[in-house]
């Protein structure tokens, strides 16, 4: 009997033990509330996942945040005092991450958001030693627009953006590079995802009559403006940002948003990119599969960027594994090591080449200039 | 700002405030036959206007699957009570309601093709989805409760808000839709446009306004409505049943709630979500007329309609603090001019 039991002992310590030697990441994101849209691809996309990387098992545990700061912190205590995960991928929206860095960096567990702002890996914060990104940062979007402008011949622009963090950034970063180039801006307005009616905004943006105008939302709500200003005869050219490049936004929008131009990560088209260009393997690599798993047409590219976080792990576990075992501290650190150290890594919105200093890593080729033809994205030469 | 902005910016007011004005009247004939503030009442918005975009698109809507599992909820406690009170004559009611109609909606639905109908049915079909589910949400979270103190109704309001808003992002998405206009073309009066669909919305919610003080006028359900409002005991006394008119006014919440939905669906995009929104605006008109004022409370929501139309024109970013702030200086009024009747418990 004693002898039995011991076995069992022994067996279940064994267990245990291999049980450890998993790759645990926690994966927090906001599949419901107002990033829902989001969230969800994002949440698909982890479903898609390699379930092993260099022969080691990878848990994902998958948490909701509803867009909510206060469910995001809750969630990323969670992974590190009952889960004890090797990295955290999160959240989808900035004000989440930005709560999640500071639990992040005390529990020294490396972090990699899917938030757009630049703020979150901000090298002047001791904090984001632990923390990495995958979408572009704001400026490099604003860059990319305010150069098409001026090589148009815009000279002049109303603004018109979410009154909530993701407008603000974008105002503040798109004031900034076009006041450097000479752009006026005649109007800076704002309005609520939910509002049923932008008509006195829009009637102040025709007062201001702009050569252009740059619609700063995501998802569908970003229609409401464009169809505004078109049903009360506005002629100029329109902007809108990457926040809206999934196929919802092209079906409530409809004709309404032909010729619009937009800055996007590369994956929005990568079956016009050209041949030679080393994203273009990647990026249909994930459209191909996330599409064989939700129907044609359903790729967004907010997907693509808990795609790319899980391309980063994939090539940074590897090198962290020779240094420690998963579930220790020294392979936490080995991990993030490993991720600031990443050189050339093709994902599907570019290449990544981290530094201490920069732990986004992407260049020029992460965004692309479309143009809205017929009903679908056009990349511009 | 010249004339010209000022009289789009009032034609946009109008047409939102007349929508806001038609859930103020909802949320006031709620409160004041079921002392229920129905935070809900934005939910149907949603829904209306979802079901409708989702049979246009030629899917089954997901409020259809709800229809379905209400009624089976509602009819297995209604025949667990029917059997142990020994009142079988209300069998073929609870059945024929509950389960047939849904059912029979259902086979409806699959085998005619909705997509290809001409709009006027598809609304229609729309309403007769979305409006049933009315009544079984107050059967199933309200009725047994109907005793209960205004606050205890209000918690259970907020967990119905949120139960309905999760269920609408995983039968909708949490993308919007858009439905097409009533009618194309505008209306031309000296060289002023108005909107076709602005002027569907306006004349709709007056037809409805005149529709519903008709109906409390004459007909005999609607003399009961407002007999229960204005005394709930009294009515009973007189063989009112206040669980008959407790469902009636939902349904008409319902209905109000709904068509509402259907008619702003053309003029802007709707997602799972956009019913608190309008619904928590439409409160701001029923607390003008003081949740109990119907001509008030439809004045005080056109009042937040055009309020809102010349913020965003003024200050875009101030929008809702605004029209929010507005609650404040009517509340205050209220109650320095209104005595405070202690409620019967």
């Amino acid at each position: 009997m004693q002898k039995k039991s011991l076995a069992v002992g022994v067996v279940l310590a064994l267990a245990a033990l291999v049980a450890r030697a998993d790759i645990t990441v926690g994966v927090n994101v906001s599949a419901t509330g107002p990033a829902a849209s989001l969230g969800i691809p994002e949440k698909n996309t982890f479903a898609l996942m390699p379930t092993s990387i260099a022969g080691q098992k990878i848990n994902y545990i998958i948490l909701d945040d509803a867009s909510d700061t206060t469910t995001a912190v809750k969630n990323t205590r969670k992974f590190i005092s009952e889960n004890k995960v090797d990295v955290i991928v999160g959240s989808t929206i900035t004000p989440n991450s930005l709560a999640m860095i500071d639990i992040a960096a005390e529990a020294e567990t490396p972090m990699i958001s899917m938030a757009a702002s630049a703020r979150i890996v901000d090298p002047a914060n001791p904090k984001v030693k632990w923390v990495f990104k995958t979408p572009q940062n704001d400026v490099q979007m604003s860059t990319a627009i305010v150069e098409h402008m001026t090589n148009a011949g815009v000279k002049t622009v109303a603004f018109i953006g979410f009154a909530d963090a993701y407008g603000e950034g974008w105002s503040q970063e798109f004031t900034k590079i076009a006041e450097a180039r000479k752009l006026k801006i005649v109007a800076n307005e704002r309005y609520n995802r939910a509002d049923t009616s932008v008509t006195g905004q829009v009637l102040k943006i025709l007062s201001a009559k702009p050569d252009a105008v740059l619609i700063a939302g995501s998802g569908t709500p970003a229609a409401l403006p464009q169809k505004t200003l078109k049903e009360k005869g506005y002629t100029g050219k329109f902007y809108q940002t990457h926040g809206v490049a999934n196929m919802d936004f092209m079906r409530v929008c409809g004709k309404d948003c032909e010729g619009t131009f937009l800055p996007a990560g590369p994956v929005l088209v990568a079956g016009q990119l050209p041949d030679g260009n080393p994203i273009k393997k990647v990026a249909l690599a994930y459209v191909a599969k996330y599409e064989a798993a939700h129907g044609k047409g359903s790729t967004s590219t907010f997907g693509a960027h808990a795609w790319d976080a899980g391309l980063l792990l994939a090539n940074a576990v590897p090198v962290a594994l020779k240094k420690a075992k998963p579930g220790s501290k020294e392979f936490r650190a080995a991990l993030r090591d490993a991720l600031e150290g990443l050189k050339d890594v093709t994902v599907s919105h570019g290449i990544v080449n981290m530094s201490a200093q920069d732990h986004l890593g992407f260049d020029q080729r992460a965004r692309v200039m479309v143009v809205i033809e017929n009903g679908v994205w056009k990349l511009l030469k | 700002m010249d004339f010209q902005i000022a009289l789009l910016l009032g034609q946009d007011g109008i047409t939102n405030g007349a929508i806001y004005a038609l859930l103020a009247l909802a949320l006031v004939l709620v409160f004041a036959v079921t002392r229920v503030i129905f935070i809900p009442q934005g939910e149907y918005v949603a829904f209306g206007a979802l079901t409708l975009a989702a049979l246009q698109a030629g899917k089954l809507p997901g409020t259809l699957w709800l229809l379905l599992g209400m009624g089976i909820a509602v009819a297995a406690i209604d025949l667990a009570l029917a059997v142990k009170r020994g009142t079988a004559r209300r069998i073929p009611g609870i059945v024929g309601w509950n389960i047939v109609y849904p059912a029979a909606l259902t086979a409806l639905l699959w085998l005619i093709k909705p997509a290809e109908l001409p709009l006027a049915a598809q609304v229609l079909l729309a309403l007769a989805v979305v409006v049933p589910l009315g009544p079984m949400v107050y059967r199933l979270a309200y009725q047994p409760l109907a005793e209960a103190s205004v606050l205890v109704l209000l918690i259970v309001s907020v967990a119905v808000h949120l139960t309905l808003v999760g269920l609408g992002l995983l039968f909708f998405g949490a993308e919007g839709s858009r439905t097409p206009a009533f009618s194309e073309g505008n209306l031309e009066i000296a060289g002023f446009t108005i909107g076709g669909q602005t002027i569907w919305v306006v004349i709709a919610s007056l037809v409805l306004i005149v529709t519903l003080y008709q109906l409390f006028e004459r007909t005999l359900y609607g003399k009961a409505l407002r007999a229960t409002a204005i005394n709930r005991v009294g009515a009973r006394l007189m063989g009112i049943s206040t669980t008959m008119a407790g469902k009636l006014s939902f349904l008409l919440a319902a209905a109000i709630g709904a068509f509402s939905g259907i008619l702003i669906a053309p003029i802007t995009t709707i997602y799972y979500d956009t019913g608190f929104l309008i619904g928590l605006k439409g409160f701001v008109g029923a607390i003008i007329g003081g949740l109990a004022s119907y001509p008030v409370a439809a004045a005080g929501a056109v009042l937040v309609g055009l309020l809102e139309a010349f913020s965003s024109f003024y200050a875009s970013a101030f929008k809702e603090v605004i029209v929010f702030t507005l609650i404040i200086p009517v509340l205050l009024w209220r109650s320095l001019t209104t005595r405070h009747v202690e409620e019967e418990e």
